[in-house]
């Protein structure tokens, strides 16, 4: 794996009590593993070592069974995102229309490769496959935010509105 | 009794480019005017035209708005909602026309429309049980339940002709009734395929924000057919919204007892749970989905056994995919010949398919099988933007091949499709014009194909790692005439011997660009030349002296000096220090640097 920079687990208390909670609710259903995945990824944002420890000893379950799953779908997260997540679609429908360009300008103003977060914490930037709005096309969001129709002269607009 | 119904989408597309502010802003202008009792705002599924959007239509006219903004609501509220004159200059122009305006149903992107999986879509408010029930609901449960059983249900969906919509065809009947035997001895499952993987199609995710209760409908009645009581939904949890809606509609058809025990005092027992992916493409095969809905990896398992012997935890299941079971319900309500009467003579009933790309009117559209491309990309797609030629239309995604010109008039359908190279997929249609590159499209797959491979079998792990390094060459101008025949040899090696779906059909859209444009593979190994211009290594940037003014904006900008010329004369490019970035084309005002 390619030298990723860590930031030490800062989880809380009450954040651990929603887990083992939640941990608690859906054990016994089958196949309940990803669904507990999902909810400790939204209570902390994403999964370390430290989480994926919690949901093992909680199902009884090796840690990594945890690990597998979380390796396998690109949907878990094992380092923390920035403040703002920039997703870039790569579908068909967008790369036809120009979105690689868009992808490739974003790592250059941002300094950073897909996948990765910005030193100060505030962007990450990753390619996604397909929010399903072809119609907009090319198409990027930054959290919950879709921008749409995009022309690589809009990205400064665009990212100054975050910083 | 309202007095008119406006109608502005709530799909992903319109949410995306603003509808939930304008339904807001819709609610304040009609407080503001005191018409809250008159006018209803319903927030549907998706139009189809997603390339128009924010889209509202209101009723009783039928007037199509396209590209709303917030700032035209109150004009649209004082001028059509109270005075009662159309707002013209808003109306969608395919529907203005010298005779006035027309109804929506009348334009061209509607007109060739047979829509029976979008039935409900922009029609109903997706979150109202009612709303559905009052469409015709749940009448084809009621009708399965008490007048019908299970063999003669498994029947009409076999004489219907239903193949599976996901993408390979398997007639549903038969599907059906291999995992009928022993039925109330055994636990089955009855599942969903709702994890649209393929990059570009967006036919389920509709569906789902659409009329959700249609999937939970169906797969009831599947559940009768095979004699489960339970079923799941595998959905994308990139998707919230058709997430979201389909909670509500379980909701809502517990509380109806529509789902739950007893269902229609028949004493039938069916309930359906959630199960969202986290983005794997792989989880689109059948068995990788089910591994995954058991809390896995979700690596595909050897067929046979086959999921209708051996599935879910083990044990009979049936699968499938949203727009198959959209057709479901109409099926049983009509009557299978009448689904039979449309299509072709393998392929009946209509396609669902998502238009992308190179296209003027982006978005969904319901056709009948046997449909020509020519008609869907000329007529309800627009045709192509800026006068542009059409070079392919790519169907399948990962797993498809492209259309070239030449089988413009093929009429579409399963078997057809498959004869030219291509196949049905589960309904993307990306369209390509002159602009766009066969070998860097090739590429882009496998880099796809190649990022999504589970690893679990060699030829796709492998393989196709090394298909991908033979293109990167290719387009980087290292490629040789050897290296084409090596890709092609690869291409067959993994199609045999790749364990699932997944892999076995990665190779196909290196094998249909090579049926089809290989004087474009063969132009970039042998002369080094990109002819769309779109492989960076292979094109030079060049200025043309006549259209320059020599205002050095684009020498200012460049960000490593590659640019030089002194001011008001025509500039040049040091090509061995251009790094290609476009950024001198960007800020050129008068057109004049350009891609060889």
């Amino acid at each position: 794996m390619a030298e990723v920079k860590s930031v030490p687990f800062r989880g809380t208390k009450a954040q651990e009590e929603e887990l083992l909670q939640t941990i608690e609710e859906l054990k016994d259903e089958q196949g309940c593993l990803m669904p507990i995945m999902q909810k400790a990824q939204d209570i902390y944002g994403y999964l370390p070592y430290e989480v994926q420890k919690l949901i093992a000893e909680g199902l009884d379950i090796p840690i990594e069974k945890v690990y597998g799953v979380a390796t396998f779908y690109s949907q878990f997260n094992l380092y923390p995102k920035g403040k703002y997540q920039i997703s870039v679609c790569l579908g068909t429908a967008c790369y036809v229309k120009g979105s690689g360009e868009i992808f490739n300008k974003l790592q250059s103003k941002l300094g950073i490769a897909g996948g990765e977060c910005t030193p100060d914490g505030k962007f990450s930037l990753d390619a996604c496959r397909c929010v399903g709005a072809c119609g907009l096309a090319p198409v990027m969001m930054v959290n919950d935010e879709v921008y749409g129709r995009l022309t690589p002269d809009m990205l400064d607009d665009i990212l100054a509105k975050y910083k | 009794m309202y007095r008119a119904h406006v109608l502005v989408c709530g799909g992903t597309g319109c949410t995306s480019s603003g509808s939930a502010k304008i339904i807001e802003s819709l609610h304040e202008e009609l407080k503001k005017n005191d018409l809250t009792k008159e006018v209803a705002v319903v927030k549907t599924g998706c139009h189809g035209l997603c390339a128009e959007g924010p889209v509202m239509v209101i009723y009783p006219e039928a007037v199509f708005y396209s590209r709303v903004t917030v700032e035209d609501i109150p004009e649209i509220v004082s001028e059509h909602l109270l005075k009662g004159r159309i707002v013209k200059r808003l109306v969608y122009r395919e529907a203005v026309s010298d005779e006035g305006i027309e109804s929506l149903n009348d334009t061209v992107f509607y007109k060739k429309q047979t829509r029976i999986a979008l039935r409900n879509c922009g029609v109903i408010n997706p979150e109202s049980i009612d709303e559905y029930i009052g469409t015709g609901g749940y009448e084809a449960l009621g009708k399965v339940l008490t007048t019908m059983s299970p063999d003669d249900v498994i029947q009409t969906i076999t004489d219907s002709g239903l193949r599976g919509r996901g993408g390979a065809g398997f007639p549903t009947g038969l599907k059906w009734k291999f995992a009928s035997g022993n039925r109330g001895n055994v636990q089955k499952y009855v599942c969903c395929n709702a994890d649209e993987g393929d990059p570009g199609a967006f036919m389920d995710r509709s569906v789902l924000e659409g009329d959700p209760h249609v999937v939970l409908e169906a797969m009831a009645i599947a559940g009768y057919a095979i004699g489960a009581s339970q079923g799941y939904i595998y959905v994308r949890a990139e998707y919230p919204i058709a997430v979201e809606r389909l909670k509500i509609a379980i909701g809502q058809a517990r509380e109806y007892g529509l789902l739950g025990k007893d269902i229609f005092g028949s004493g039938f027992d069916f309930d359906i749970d959630l199960r969202l992916g986290a983005g794997a493409f792989v989880c689109g095969e059948e068995t990788a989905l089910m591994t995954s809905i058991e809390g896995n990896r979700g690596e595909p398992r050897p067929r046979p056994p086959f999921p209708a012997v051996k599935g879910l935890f083990g044990c009979p299941t049936i699968l499938n995919n949203v727009e198959t079971w959209a057709n479901i319900p109409r099926i049983i309500l009509n009557g299978p010949e009448w689904f039979a009467s449309m299509g072709t003579e393998k392929s009946k009933g209509t396609k669902v398919f998502a238009l992308g790309g190179k296209i003027n009117n982006t978005g969904l559209v319901e056709i009948p099988m046997g449909t020509t491309l020519r008609t869907i990309v000329e007529e309800i797609g627009g045709g192509i933007p800026n006068g542009k030629k059409f070079k392919a239309a790519q169907t399948g995604g990962p797993s498809g091949g492209c259309i070239p010109a030449e089988h413009f008039d093929i009429p579409i359908d399963y078997d057809n499709l498959i004869s030219i190279g291509s196949m049905m997929g589960s309904g993307g249609l990306i369209v390509m014009d002159e602009d766009t590159c066969m070998v860097d499209i090739a590429k882009f797959f496998l880099q796809f194909t190649v990022d999504e491979s589970c690893g679990k079998c060699t030829p796709c792990r492998v393989g196709t790692k090394r298909m991908l390094e033979i293109l990167e060459k290719i387009t980087d101008g290292r490629g040789t005439v050897e290296d084409i025949d090596k890709l092609e040899e690869l291409c067959y090696y993994i199609k045999e011997n790749a364990q699932c779906g997944l892999g076995q059909t990665a190779p196909n859209p290196v094998l249909s660009t090579l049926r089809y444009f290989r004087d474009e593979y063969m132009e970039h190994v042998v002369n080094k030349r990109c002819p769309a211009g779109v492989c960076k290594k292979l094109v030079t940037y060049k200025i043309d002296p006549d259209m320059c003014k020599g205002c050095t904006l684009c020498a200012r900008n460049c960000p490593v000096n590659a640019i030089t010329g002194e001011p008001k004369v025509p500039h040049k490019i040091k090509l061995d220090q251009c790094i290609k970035c476009g950024t001198c084309i960007e800020n050129c005002r008068f057109g004049a640097i350009y891609i060889e």
